[in-house]
């Protein structure tokens, strides 16, 4: 029993076991951005994780790397300050949907607009599962939640078309049960200058799946794993996701773009002979 | 950097806005976010201007809640941060001005108040948004407030704002008012060797005992930064000591019990009033901001009837000067409390005074600053 999960030096130990649920895929995606923070190579004391609120939320506390969990909503103008504050830092924003996209929706518009150093992670649910889950931004159409008791009639964001269309310069998705592929983007975005997104779909047996006969933790994530199609550099307006329906997963956006930060210096260099 | 340009010393003829503008990068502020909000949009207009000068970094961001964080974010990546706002956009900041608490992240956040409720009087002046510096985020904690009443006072106060931000690791909010922001007087600007700075309060000692939340004597802890290789975690959670989450009520009355300590235990070292003629006065105006300037015209009417009358000026309006404020009450046989709002300060003095004297209140509902004559009879039916 002494012996340690190869993981645990980039683990807080003394905070597991975890908040999360049996079956939840937020933890299989942590485990992914360990293995991709190990891959990356990248200076692990300058790689900071930003959080905000909700069972995603909660990453920021069980990595053993700067971490700040923030208000609701507000991981990514947090992370702004922190990615311009130091550009050195590697940015990574890690939360929910509803957090990311709901509350702090127009946060992400903007900061995927600025082009603003950072790698979000969202781990999409497809409801407030922390809170006993309520319909979110994602919620497919017709799926039930704890306040869409007859389903759900209001058409869900596509997050990845969402990030393209925003300036992302890299997006992709990909099922919390394809942890390669998600490691492998993980290693990408972290690559990247710019905002780089990337969407895992997570089930979520306890609020989401239960409420709509989806079976337990495993069946839900073999259900998404099964039914997803890689179809990378497909067009992510083509990417919503229905109610039980297949999921297009792949790397859709892969671009370069000058990052908000080194932008403004060359902007300003040309003009004013730079910061000073 | 360009030292030449760092810091303007000098004489200047300068609105308050500039003025704050100036005081923030004098103070060695290098990161602002903010949102565009008459009638403070000149600071950042002119810190958009300077700050390329001097290598800070300005961002405007999407709107006050973003700016807000921004600045949190930025001051944990080591910068020394500030933004400005107004009415809605303070109403907005809240937030995560108790984020802010919370974490005890040092920074600055200007309001230049105008009138209210709502979109109110956008170009027009108010007081109206006092009681909400120091109650407006949900939960118990303490904040620190100045009230500048000149342009010279908001360059001074803000560096004072930065250098307190530091010591105490809170967030100082510099209350200004649209007549101040907007009035053009002599500013001077000190030599920069003359300029008092505060550091970081950062821990000095072995990486492996760093506990982020362990407090010094005066109840405030040691600060490192975001890429130092501490691996910090900061929550908005109730936490401990290393900073982790803890949710139960024995740390969380640990935890609260110290945000409000640090600032009501350091309270004296805190706070600054400025007093004229308190110690043998039958009145005291106790005021702050542009209404302390119209105050002494009334003082002065008074006076030609040979009325003595004090005047107790706020400085620090949070921490209030609680224990100034009753002793005096024990010597005068009023207070008369001129603002610009239908009365926020006057209850505090009331809460000060304990029944001991008479307090009046002399309201003005926002878009303009009192007539004197308000306040003069205010002194004198104060005496009847």
């Amino acid at each position: 029993m002494n012996e340690k999960h190869p993981m645990d030096y980039l683990l807080r130990e003394d905070r597991i076991p975890h908040i999360w649920c049996p079956g939840c895929g937020i933890g299989s995606s942590v485990s992914c951005f360990i293995m991709a923070l190990e891959e990356s190579g990248l200076d692990l004391n300058k790689v900071v994780v930003v959080s905000g609120i909700g069972c995603t939320g909660r990453v920021a506390g069980y990595v053993k790397l700067d971490s700040f969990h923030t208000t609701h909503g507000r991981a990514i103008p947090f992370a702004t300050g922190l990615a311009l504050a130091n550009p050195e830092l590697k940015v990574v924003v890690y939360s929910g949907d509803g957090d990311l996209i709901a509350i702090g929706g127009n946060h992400f518009i903007h900061a995927a607009r600025r082009n603003i150093n950072m790698t979000v992670i969202c781990v999409n649910n497809f409801n407030y599962a922390m809170t006993g889950g309520q319909a979110g931004p994602t919620t497919p159409l017709y799926a039930k939640a704890s306040t869409t008791p007859y389903g759900c009639f209001e058409q869900p964001f596509n997050l990845v078309h969402l990030a393209a269309a925003s300036g992302a310069v890299y997006v992709a998705r990909w099922t919390a049960l394809h942890l390669r592929r998600l490691t492998k983007s993980m290693v990408e975005a972290f690559q990247k200058k710019g905002f780089s997104f990337i969407e895992v779909i997570s089930p979520c047996p306890t609020a989401y799946a239960r409420r709509n006969r989806l079976g337990d933790g495993l069946a839900q994530m073999k259900f998404y794993h099964d039914n997803s199609i890689i179809r990378h550099g497909a067009d992510p307006k083509e990417a919503d996701i229905g109610f039980q329906t297949k999921i297009v997963v792949g790397k859709f956006i892969d671009v370069e773009r000058p990052d908000y930060y080194t932008f403004l210096n060359e902007g300003l260099a040309k003009v004013m002979g730079g910061r000073k | 950097m360009n030292k030449d340009r760092e810091i303007l010393t000098g004489e200047h003829f300068m609105n308050g806005n500039f003025a704050c503008a100036e005081g923030a990068i004098a103070a060695g502020c290098r990161f602002f976010a903010g949102y565009p909000i008459t009638p403070s949009s000149e600071i950042a207009e002119h810190i958009s201007v300077r700050f390329p000068e001097i290598g800070g970094l300005f961002v405007q961001m999407e709107d006050e809640l973003a700016s807000m964080c921004a600045i949190l974010g930025a001051s944990w990546g080591g910068l020394k941060s500030m933004t400005v706002t107004s009415g809605p956009g303070f109403s907005l900041m809240q937030e995560n001005i108790g984020l802010g608490a919370m974490t005890e992240t040092p920074c600055v956040v200007v309001n230049i108040q105008r009138g209210g409720p709502s979109t109110g009087l956008p170009t027009l002046v108010g007081q109206q948004d006092m009681m909400q510096a120091r109650w407006g985020s949900h939960g118990d904690y303490e904040i620190i407030a100045l009230c500048p009443s000149s342009p010279q006072e908001l360059f001074d106060f803000t560096v004072k704002a930065f250098n307190l931000s530091e010591m105490y690791r809170v967030p100082v909010l510099v209350m200004g008012d649209e007549v101040v922001g907007h009035m053009s007087e002599r500013v001077v600007i000190p030599p920069k060797e003359e300029i008092e700075l505060l550091p970081r309060r950062k821990y000095a000692g072995p990486k492996e005992k760093y506990l982020p939340f362990k407090p010094d004597k005066d109840l405030v802890p040691r600060m490192v930064t975001a890429g130092e290789g501490y691996h910090i975690h900061i929550t908005g959670l109730t936490h401990d000591e290393k900073g982790y989450p803890v949710l139960d009520a024995e740390t969380q009355n640990k935890l609260v019990s110290r945000l409000v300590n640090k600032i009501r235990k350091n309270a004296d070292k805190i706070i600054e009033i400025e007093e004229k003629n308190t110690e043998d006065a039958e009145v005291i105006v106790v005021s702050y901001g542009i209404s302390a300037r119209t105050s002494l015209r009334a003082i002065e009417l008074a006076e030609e009837e040979g009325i003595k009358v004090g005047m107790l000026r706020l400085i620090t309006v949070w921490p209030f000067p609680e224990k100034r404020i009753h002793q005096l009450a024990s010597k005068v046989v009023g207070f008369v409390v001129p603002e610009i709002n239908c009365g926020q300060i006057v209850y505090e003095v009331e809460r000060c005074v304990r029944g001991k004297t008479k307090v009046t209140l002399v309201p003005h509902a926002g878009g303009h600053i009192h007539d004197p004559k308000d306040i003069f009879q205010a002194i004198r039916s104060i005496l009847k």
